[in-house]
């Protein structure tokens, strides 16, 4: 079969390339004849041509491309006339050519208006790589530029002419507002704000009435009487459909051009086919790239029996536009009365968003997106798809904020037919298929299914979906505990309370195997503390808790203990003062202030352990858990009991929540801070909540750390009273202990967190997953069931039995310790290697 | 009521057996399930083990060669592909309990094992060629 077809821009090419790929080979015979002197190149990305690229990086494929797939290539030959009745074309340099079908692809030329003037030099057009050589010897003499056309293109132009170092370029847009096709008025204003601030003057509501000058432009006259210098201009004023050929020809031309197709893409002689700017389907002429690529593929379809139709095309875009996001999708300018507009401007920043949504806040419509569209894609296809909005759709318009790369809440959602790559019509399906074929870069899915090799603009969607499928097909690995537990933290948390299991042993009989070992035993026993708040030395948990746990103080250098008894908000008498002098003196301690203001005792024998702590809870002491993955301590500033800058009383409130929280068992420690005012005494700001007085109220910050990796927290909430900054305390607190990873800090699990603070603030305040009611019983069960833990030490012998060090000499502690002295003190001894 | 240790009598002889000594320890309810308890011996210092789990019983030298730490009686115990192990409390460095092989792939950090069998509910632990001191 004889194919024909006539032009060699980016959809005529794209035409043949499909038909290759679906044909069998020596199915069809393809001539190509093109206008131009170089092969098929990338038009949509022409602006490159100035920054750098040559002619050869825009071409779509390689002269040998066509060579090798036996297409016969006739370039700056353009076709002459068509004979339909003999179905034979006839090209200019003579050659005459049979079809069995014939595809006109004859692309558009530029509109140019009739204002009188129009011929003289300096005056271009911007549609081909020759109209660009031209502009670029003429802009080294050229001082003041200006383009007549603010759409797409125009400003496209634009561009090109700052590129290029014409140091006053303007903009000149008949109708009242830039891109009047895919923006709005306000929106417009935005864009023009930005564009003006990189030098770019821009005039709307202007009429150009005459070009003036000699020879060469000098000036422009507008209908208004204004005039304005310009030596060099740009006529950007929309496309014009090819159509002369077929109109020779005599087939159907639309009123104000373009060859009339039908759904199949057929003009008025079924043989013909008409795809890409210079076809009119349904009165419309589709000027973009992605629906001419559309084109093509239905008729390749029709070609090769297949069923595909044309059923217009959605014209929603993304485009950076001299570094300024500007993206169009649906209906941008729905006017209904059953849906409704939200809006967010952010002038400062020049920041327009705007979507449009069904009156029942259901389904989004369309918008409009300028100085930042990183959420294009997936409100495109939130449209497209007419995925079901969350219950706040300001989310989608604000977006997901500091989120960390990878699978956004979104892609997971979508459905296989979802487009992702419109300009190669690739779907999630096709993509997801792909990474299970083993493409895990974007360059191998880009190979593979030409996804994301058009425009580019689904490139992030496309990266989020191989991560998601990566991620689904288990290539990440799982972050299971150990060998005994198939499982991670999180799904073990779940499990070990829905199955009600209380130790260890039948923790690892019902969900594990072997034996257990260190990694599996002490994240095992912090999650049954975390659930059931049981004394964590029975049950026969105590030889599966860490050895800080198991013997309820810090092991040092040496083998001897600290101790740490709980001072909340470092609040202290003197009395208890002294009752920690005069035990340190009595057991030979080394005493030392900790960074989270309490005593820490040295160099304890574990023998002495039970009777120091016996000692310290008769004078009113209990545990300070420093031992413990758990709550360690509150810090604060003295507040307004005492400083005069203090807002409110920090300490009461920083002892209030250290004596909710004491106990509390967690993946990490935990440590929090309250200072009375904004001179953040406490360190607040880099701890794993820390609160901040307000002249209102307290401010709450949550997931900072000091340690190797600071990181200062964020603020989740301003200005609440203490009971709101308990509740989201209480929910933020056992949302990390369900679901974070063993040994993680809470920054570590935030920054692990898809959506980031923002994800996180809506569960903790916006209960976007509906769990908050439980979060806070949860907790006030825990809270409840709170004991001093060395208190049921000291009082049950058979737990007393275990701090000894020989088991067959129970009272002899372990001569091999030794200690240094230092400064009237005792140090351990150096490591002995 | 709990027998400590001190309120066993032990026998006044060590016993022999071939060529092992056996070391009287402790009753084995002494020792916590799936735990260890640190025995003496004269001035040296042993790790009985009850891997209760297994019904198996263990014993090694306390002292962690890594840092020279008495620290392996309190550390924990598991397995790693079946074989039981400890895992020291200061730093995590891991011994087999079958061999004393260090199992983090560090050759010249090997602990010395033990043989231990119950008598009577009775633990003890055995010192090969009637050698009592320098066990280590």
């Amino acid at each position: 079969m004889k194919i024909v077809i006539i032009g060699n821009g980016m959809v005529g090419y794209k035409f043949c390339e499909k038909l290759l790929k679906k044909a069998k080979q020596d199915q069809f015979e393809l001539t190509v004849f093109g206008e131009e002197p170089r092969p098929a190149y990338d038009r949509v990305h022409l602006t490159d041509y100035f920054s750098g690229k040559s002619a050869a990086d825009l071409y779509l494929a390689p002269s040998d491309w066509y060579r090798e797939n036996n297409i016969q290539l006739h370039l700056a030959d353009p076709i002459k006339s068509i004979d339909r009745k003999n179905q034979i074309v006839y090209s200019h340099k003579g050659i005459k050519s049979s079809y069995d079908y014939l595809v006109i692809a004859t692309g558009s030329s530029p509109f140019i208006p009739d204002i009188p003037g129009i011929e003289k030099k300096g005056v271009f057009m911007y549609r081909t790589i020759e109209d660009l050589e031209l502009m670029k010897d003429f802009a080294k003499k050229a001082k003041n530029g200006a383009v007549i056309g603010g759409g797409l293109l125009g400003l496209e132009a634009a561009k090109a002419m700052i590129d290029l170092g014409i140091a006053h370029t303007q903009v000149i847009e008949f109708a009242p507002r830039l891109m009047p096709r895919q923006i709005d008025d306000v929106g417009s204003k935005i864009l023009q704000s930005k564009l003006e601030t990189i030098g770019l003057k821009i005039q709307t509501n202007k009429n150009t009435q005459e070009i003036i000058g000699d020879d060469c432009i000098q000036g422009l006259i507008f209908s208004d009487n204004s005039q304005i210098d310009v030596d060099m201009l740009v006529i950007s004023a929309g496309i014009k459909p090819r159509d002369e050929l077929a109109k020779q020809a005599g087939l159907e031309i639309g009123l104000r051009g373009g060859i009339v197709v039908n759904k199949n893409l057929q003009t008025s002689d079924a043989r013909i086919f008409a795809i890409g700017e210079c076809a009119l389907y349904n009165n419309m002429i589709y000027g973009l790239v992605a629906p001419g690529y559309e084109m093509a593929d239905v008729v390749v379809s029709y070609l090769t029996n297949g069923n595909k139709i044309f059923n217009g095309y959605d014209m929603s875009t993304k485009l950076k536009l001299i570094g300024i996001d500007v993206a169009s999708f649906g209906d941008p300018f729905i006017q209904s009365t059953d849906c409704c507009s939200l809006v967010y401007e952010d002038t400062l920043k020049g920041i327009y968003k705007k979507i449009n949504i069904t009156a029942d806040g259901k389904y989004l419509l369309g918008g409009i997106l300028i100085g930042e569209a990183e959420t294009y894609n997936m409100l495109l296809q939130t449209t497209k798809n007419k995925l079901v909005l969350p219950k706040n759709p300001e989310d989608i318009l604000l977006g997901t904020g500091r989120s960390e790369p990878g699978a956004g809440p979104g892609v997971s959602g979508l459905p296989d037919e979802a487009l992702i790559c419109s300009c190669e019509s690739v779907t999630k399906k096709d993509i997801c298929h792909s990474v299970i074929q083993g493409c895990e870069t974007i360059d191998a899915i880009k190979q593979c299914t030409k996804a994301g090799t058009g425009c580019g603009g689904c490139i992030p969607m496309v990266k989020d979906l191989m991560l998601h499928e990566m991620k689904t097909q288990g290539k990440y690995i799982r972050n299971v505990i150990c060998e005994h537990f198939n499982y991670s933290r999180q799904e073990l948390y779940d499990l070990i309370k829905l199955k009600n299991l209380k130790s260890f042993d039948e923790v690892l009989d019902v969900l594990g195997k072997g034996d257990g070992c260190e990694l599996c035993k002490p994240p095992v026993a912090s999650i049954l503390a975390s659930l059931w708040n049981e004394m964590i030395l029975k049950k026969g948990n105590d030889t599966a808790q860490d050895s800080n746990d198991r013997y309820l103080a810090n092991i040092q250098k040496g083998g001897t203990y600290s101790v740490v008894p709980r001072i909340p908000g470092g609040e202290i008498t003197p009395d208890k003062l002294i009752v920690i002098g005069e035990i340190a003196k009595k057991y030979n301690l080394y005493t030392k202030i900790t960074g989270g203001q309490r005593i820490d005792m040295f160099g304890a024998h574990l023998n002495d352990l039970p009777e120091i702590w016996k000692e310290l809870i008769e004078a009113g002491f209990e545990s300070g858990h420093a031992y413990g993955k758990a709550l360690r301590t509150v810090k604060s500033c003295v507040g307004s009991t005492w400083c005069r800058f203090g807002l409110h009383d920090s300490v009461s409130f920083a002892i209030e929540i250290e004596e909710r929280y004491r106990g509390l068992r967690s993946p990490h420690k935990l440590k929090g801070g309250v200072s009375g005012c904004i001179r953040e005494c406490a360190e607040a700001q880099s701890k794993d909540f820390g609160i901040i007085a307000t002249e209102k109220g307290w401010n709450l910050f949550i997931c900072g750390n000091g340690g190797s990796k600071p990181q200062h927290a964020l603020l989740l909430a301003t200005d609440i009273d203490n009971e709101t900054c308990i509740k989201y305390l209480d929910r933020f607190l056992m949302f990390y202990i369900k679901t974070a990873d063993p040994l993680t800090r809470t920054a570590t699990w935030l920054n692990k967190m898809e959506g980031g603070i923002d994800y996180l603030r809506n569960v903790i305040i916006n209960d976007s997953l509906g769990i908050n009611q439980q979060l806070e019983q949860e907790m006030s069960e825990l809270i409840k069931s709170y004991k001093c833990e060395w208190k049921e030490v000291v009082e049950s012998p058979e737990l007393r039995k275990r701090f000894s060090h020989f088991v067959n000499a129970p009272s002899e502690k372990d001569p091999t310790v030794l200690f240094e002295n230092l400064r009237e003190q005792k140090k351990a001894a150096n490591w002995k290697y | 009521m709990n027998l400590t240790t001190s309120e066993i009598s032990y026998p006044q002889t060590e016993m022999e057996d071939n060529t092992v000594l056996w070391l009287p320890a402790c009753h084995k309810n002494d020792v916590p399930l799936n735990g260890g308890v640190c025995v003496k011996y004269e001035n040296e210092q042993i790790a009985l083990f009850h891997f209760s789990r297994r019904g198996e019983w263990y014993a090694t030298q306390n002292l962690c060669p890594h840092k020279h730490q008495m620290a392996l009686s309190r550390g924990i115990i598991g397995t790693q592909n079946d074989e039981p192990k400890v895992a020291c409390p200061f730093h995590k460095k891991t011994f087999s309990l079958i061999d004393g092989r260090c199992m983090n792939q560090d050759e010249d950090c090997n602990i010395r094992t033990f043989p231990v069998k119950l008598e009577n509910d009775f633990v003890y632990i055995g010192f090969i060629n009637n050698h009592k001191g320098n066990i280590m």
